[in-house]
């Protein structure tokens, strides 16, 4: 099968504007959707973060004490101690943060007290000095690591010795494999001292594997060590471990055995709920975001699409009597049906290379306003293929027709 | 002559069916895109306190040591310090001048059963009542004296004064919040800046309101909460920071009535950070000294999410492939015709003719795609209304927004049509003549 292009090009000529429209809308559309596939790919990429939490089987529930009096060590133990008998309820365990629950302490964290006081006597930036990082801590009552569900990569848990009642007084850390690696350069950081907060040199007496920030920032997001010690404050996170099924019984109950150990206390129904709801409550605008942006990408599909078949179905009418005497002359039905495909083709393919360029230049504009990195060149030909698709199969119901043409059309005249 | 071509329009959309309603979906989907976004972005860079605003200013001085770097989205200089703040207060150079930060209070309500509950408020000084306009459904605002004096007294919100003291008078009561006891000196009206412009960058901006205020001076004698940023450069504890002459947590205003009063008080800034220099306590050039306007200010605390921005750029761009959609239509649709307007030629139609009849179909395009539009515009905004995002509830059309609709729809086909229409009208007579 031999493919004369010659004719569809001088046709082409006819239609010089026509076309280029055509051919100037697939570019924009493949420009668009290109990009708009690549922002959709990372934002499902970061609604998907693996926070290192056994999300599934834990529950929070948070409370802040309403005197000013209250003795908090004194008033987590009771809490707890009344939340472990709820029935289902494995562990309970007192914080002060959890990932993507909002609230977060962080402090400037160095690899040594040299670097430290550097950078507190230049009052740089922590992130800035050398050795030294922006990190967030998480104190937990005993029991925090097992709660959470967080894998020990290397050393231990947290022991009765290790827990203090003030941030000043911290002496051991279990730290994110990732923020070893940060601090320590790939030398073993078990056994090593860390300076942060107070200071005072805190050990590494384990490392966990996976643990995320309770609020993302870029890509530095595991930057975290957790304290050996209840809240220092009066705002206090429960968590609560227990198997899935239970942990919305588990928390219809939580509330009322907490009021019933003391009433000084508030409790918002925002801060009531399961880490799964937890975890989509901090994604919910990725998720509509991601939701606009599909929309839209098949919006524009769907208009040049609409484009695409409106202007080949006008060609066919145009070329009624053309095509009839082509069929007259002897074209068989797929002689007109590859015609019209192969001009489809070819205005598209003009589209496409033109469209790449654009996709480029707006990706460039999108790297400079909203820090996105540079294109991957593997959109290019997803969106190259996704509008030949598109392209071919718009063209198909109006080639079908001229196709059906009778060559007897040839005879009559317009 | 236009109604003729007016009909001649119609008769020719309803001669080719399918192609107009692919058009008028297309425009409409473009439009009614595009008016959401813009809408959105409309009710979001809208002035907070039209008919003020112009008067309100923001100072700006620099009080970071010098080789304090910043982090990109977060300047501790956008705040002011305490001993700033209460100079220039003292100074009183401008119509109007108040500090101000926001705080969180818990209410032990005296009516019946009610538990304890947070709120939120802001702690400030004399002035901002008056500065901003506030309007007051009972009793009034304090005095300077009263903030030197350190008075606890407080003004609540209609909705907090109703929900702790129902239909009676709130003025005069007594109202305890954390541990002490507050006069009500005033209850003001229904009052909400949108955004809550004179608040922090980490406030919830829309959507907000503050349900108390009292003076700054008992907030900072009683180390009352605050719900903003505390930036510190120095060593400073816990329990002195709110006076520390190296943490920036507060919030100044000021109003200037003239163009010279503003050119004063920005010398008087620059004057002012020269002095503190000269007394060792800042380091930067005291020409860093910066007077806001309060959109430069809104401006500067990137109020607008970047995700709104890039729905609309993503919206523009639909818009666009939604035009050209269209004139490849009509210009393909037009040529088409180019018999039937060479017989019109040739009976001595004039170009312009050709072209008055042909735009007049573009502009019907434009019309019933502009009502579309406005529809799906409608169902866009009640579907932003719907997300969780603190700015969603605003999101509808006012009438300058809904006359843009028409304005955009009927500007997209007109320029849509022209194109067509004018290649159209250039059809020579004799050559189509020939082929009939």
């Amino acid at each position: 099968m031999t493919l004369n292009l010659r004719p569809i090009l001088v046709s082409l000529r006819h239609h010089k504007l026509t076309a280029f429209l055509l051919l100037l809308q697939v570019a924009v559309t493949c420009a668009i959707v290109s990009n708009v596939t690549f922002i959709v790919e990372r934002r499902i990429e970061r609604v998907n973060v693996i926070s290192g939490v056994d999300e599934s089987s834990l529950s929070v529930i948070g409370s802040a004490v309403t005197r000013k009096d209250e003795n908090l060590p004194a008033r987590y133990a009771t809490d707890l101690t009344a939340l472990r008998t709820i029935p289902g309820v494995q562990m309970a365990v007192a914080v002060d943060s959890v990932p993507f629950g909002g609230s977060e302490s962080s402090y400037g964290t160095c690899a040594s007290k040299q670097d430290f006081e550097q950078a507190m006597a230049s009052r740089t930036a922590f992130s800035k000095q050398g050795g030294c990082l922006q990190v967030d801590t998480y104190a937990g009552s005993a029991g925090q690591i097992e709660a959470l569900g967080l894998k020990l990569v290397a050393g231990r848990d947290f022991v009765d010795d290790d827990y203090v009642t003030d941030s000043d007084h911290v002496h051991s850390t279990v730290i994110s494999r990732e923020l070893a690696q940060r601090l320590f350069h790939g030398e073993s950081a078990l056994g090593k001292e860390l300076y942060s907060g107070s200071g005072k040199p805190i050990r590494v007496v384990g490392i966990v594997d996976t643990l995320l920030r309770p609020q993302l920032r870029g890509d530095k997001n595991q930057y975290t060590m957790l304290w050996p010690m209840s809240p220092g404050y009066g705002n206090v996170i429960y968590l609560l471990k227990s198997a899935p099924g239970d942990r919305e019984r588990i928390l219809k109950q939580a509330p009322d055995v907490l009021l019933g150990q003391s009433r000084e206390r508030i409790i918002d129904v925002d801060g009531v709920s399961t880490f799964t709801q937890l975890r989509m409550k901090y994604f919910r605008r990725d998720v509509t975001m991601i939701g606009l942006l599909i929309a839209s990408a098949l919006g524009l599909l769907f208009v040049t699409a609409l484009g695409v078949a409106g202007l080949a179905n006008f060609w066919v009418q145009q070329r009624t009597r053309q095509i009839g005497i082509r069929r007259a002359i002897g074209a068989t039905q797929g002689d007109i049906l590859r015609y019209f495909h192969v001009e489809n083709f070819l205005i598209v393919t003009g589209g496409i290379v033109l469209g790449m360029f654009l996709a480029l230049m707006l990706n460039i504009f999108l790297m400079k306003y909203y820090e996105l990195p540079r294109l991957p060149g593997v959109y290019l030909p997803i969106g190259a293929i996704l509008l030949w698709t598109l392209g071919q199969l718009a063209v198909l119901g109006p080639a079908w027709r001229a196709a059906r043409v009778p060559p007897v059309v040839a005879t009559r005249s317009s | 002559m236009l109604s003729y071509y007016w009909s001649l329009a119609l008769h020719s959309m309803w001669r080719s069916k399918v192609l107009t309603v692919l058009m008028v979906v297309a425009i409409g989907l473009g439009i009614g895109a595009s008016m959401t976004m813009l809408t959105v972005l409309h009710v979001m860079s809208g002035d907070p306190l039209p008919g003020r605003s112009h008067v309100l200013f923001y100072p700006h001085v620099d009080p970071l040591p010098l080789k304090f770097s910043t982090a990109a989205d977060y300047d501790p200089a956008d705040n002011m310090t305490w001993p700033d703040a209460m100079a220039l207060l003292k100074a009183r150079r401008a119509t109007r001048q108040a500090a101000m930060a926001g705080g969180e209070v818990l209410v032990r309500a005296p009516l019946h059963g009610n538990s304890p509950f947070l709120i939120d408020g802001r702690y400030t000084t004399a002035d901002f009542f008056a500065m901003f306009g506030v309007p007051f459904a009972a009793g009034e605002g304090w005095s300077a004296d009263d903030d030197a004096a350190r008075a606890r007294l407080v003004v609540l919100s209609t909705s907090l004064a109703r929900k702790l003291f129902g239909d009676a008078g709130a003025v005069g009561r007594s109202v305890r919040l954390d541990d002490t006891d507050y006069r009500v000196v005033g209850v003001i009206a229904d009052w909400q800046p949108e955004p809550l412009f004179y608040s922090d960058s980490v406030s919830r901006t829309f959507g907000a309101t503050d349900q108390f205020f009292m003076p700054l001076s008992v907030a900072v004698d009683l180390k009352l909460a605050g719900t903003g940023n505390f930036s510190g450069w120095g060593h400073d504890e816990d329990n002195t920071k709110m006076v520390s002459p190296t943490t920036s947590w507060l919030q100044f205003w000021v109003q200037l009535d003239s163009p010279d009063a503003v050119a004063a008080y920005r010398q008087f800034l620059v004057d002012y950070s020269a002095q503190q220099k000269a007394l060792g306590r800042f380091e930067r050039e005291p020409s860093q000294a910066r007077l806001d306007t309060l959109a430069q200010r809104l401006d500067h605390q990137h109020l607008v999410p970047g995700d709104v921005r890039l729905q609309l750029w993503l919206a523009l761009s639909f818009l666009v492939v939604c035009v050209l959609n269209i004139v490849a239509l009509l210009l393909a649709k037009f040529l088409r015709r180019s018999g039937e307007l060479s017989v019109r030629r040739a009976l001595g139609a004039r170009r312009r003719d050709i072209f008055l009849q042909l735009g007049m179909e573009a502009l019907a395009i434009g019309v019933i795609g502009g009502v579309l539009g406005l529809l799906l515009a409608q169902v866009g905004l009640w579907s932003v209304r719907q997300r969780p995002d603190d700015y969603a509830q605003l999101a509808s059309m006012d009438v300058s927004m809904l006359a843009m609709t028409f304005a955009l729809s009927i500007a997209a086909c007109l320029l849509a049509g022209f194109i067509p229409a004018w290649r159209a009208s250039r059809v020579p007579p004799a050559l189509q003549m020939k082929q009939l």
